[in-house]
């Protein structure tokens, strides 16, 4: 099984530990990732006005890409699975967008969102199974607290990212379940850590840090997991009393044993 | 004006019913000086001028806990955005240069945040 891959830009820098794990821990769950030869940043943030076209392009680029190479496009950084899918979602149902995208790029036949995008997580849960992961599972990470911190982006608007439950997701505890750790449900797990406001104003972004520590720690969490750089930042920096917060990458590599192996 | 905000955000703002559920959820509501309900409700009313003054258009998270959550899809969210726009499309209303970005930087931030910071506050 293999799809092609956009790590996006963070991962490739200050979220390499994201994309490491998310590699190997692939190659040992019997699926590999392509990266694409050519990619460029997807602008990180949606753009949600509807008369952006430039802002689209690097994404709908990568979309088609992805499409001459068989048609799955896999990423693991949720800001850049967001932008991503609803791009997509923008190409499919947008007659407009869509026009003047395929204008721009002198589109033979217009782009019209044919690619599937899916991220790292959907991949675990729907192509592998998480029974199958658990059977692969090594060094089971038995008695680990463990909270899910879902953030924003690969939940919500759930009618465009259709990812989990958006109030009530699971998707991440059954992963901590498949990994042999014990999820700790927190009311907290799926609101905002401060986004890209952080740059400008980190005291902001520590305010709404602070009350998703308080909230996973008063329910009994040891340890948080990501699936987002941005949220890995404002996690670790701007809370002032945190817990310790890995990428579930990580995790899913310390469980199969690769880990160790490799450091 | 307020036709000009419609055209960017693709919202109609008369579809709000004012329950004020979008504030209710919004993590930013106690920081911006108006509210997700009331911006929908400017907005309709057609403040904008005072709405592309307020502090509130640069801490919208963009969280979409307002867009999932809105029993009647008005999507506040890109209705705050296209007022950011309106500003930032002028010329020399940039909310964040580049000459400001070093002393901003700490060797732990990421990438994805500057990129964003930008997309978001300037053109």
């Amino acid at each position: 099984m293999k799809f092609s891959y956009f790590p996006g830009c963070t991962l490739k820098t200050r979220g390499k530990d994201l994309d490491r794990w998310g590699r190997a821990s692939a190659e040992v769950l019997g699926f590999r990732l392509e990266e694409l030869p050519e990619w460029q940043c997807c602008g990180a943030v949606y753009p949600m006005a509807k008369d952006e076209i430039a802002t689209r392009l690097s994404s709908v680029r990568a979309l088609m890409a992805a499409g001459e190479r068989g048609g799955e496009l896999v990423t693991l950084c949720s800001a850049c699975h967001h932008v991503l899918k609803r791009v997509n979602l923008d190409l499919e149902r947008d007659e407009t967008i869509r026009d003047r995208v395929s204008r721009y790029l002198e589109l033979e036949t217009p782009y019209a969102g044919e690619t599937r995008v899916l991220h790292y997580l959907e991949v675990l849960r729907d192509r592998i199974g998480f029974e199958k992961l658990a059977g692969k599972v090594v060094h089971p990470l038995r008695g680990r607290k463990i909270g899910a911190y879902y953030g924003c982006l690969l939940l919500r608007p759930s009618r465009e990212m259709e990812f989990d439950d958006p109030e009530n997701p699971r998707i991440l505890e059954d992963f901590i379940r498949a990994i042999g750790a014990e999820p700790v449900i927190y009311a907290r797990r799926n609101e905002c850590c401060g986004g890209y406001c952080t740059v400008e104003n980190s005291a902001y972004a520590g305010r709404q840090v602070d009350r998703i520590m308080e909230n996973a720690r008063s329910c009994g969490a040891e340890l948080l997991i990501t699936a987002c750089p941005l949220c890995m930042y404002n996690l670790r920096e701007n809370a002032s009393n945190g817990l310790p917060v890995v990428y579930f990458t990580e995790l899913l590599a310390e469980a199969l044993g690769i880990k160790e192996a490799a450091t | 004006m307020m036709e000009t905000i419609r055209r960017i955000s693709g919202v109609n703002p008369r579809k709000c019913m004012k329950c004020g559920k979008c504030t209710a959820s919004c993590p930013a509501y106690d920081e911006m000086d108006y509210h997700p309900h009331q911006f929908v409700d400017m907005v309709e009313s057609d403040r904008i001028g005072e709405l592309m003054q307020s502090r509130g258009i640069y801490l919208c998270l963009s969280c979409f806990a307002c867009v999932e959550r809105c029993p009647r899809s008005v999507e506040p969210a890109k209705l705050i955005e296209a007022v950011r726009l309106a500003v930032i499309r002028q010329q020399g209303m940039d909310h964040l240069t580049p000459d400001q970005i070093p002393e901003k930087l700490d060797p732990a931030l990421p990438q994805q945040a500057i990129t964003s910071a930008f997309r978001k506050y300037r053109k």
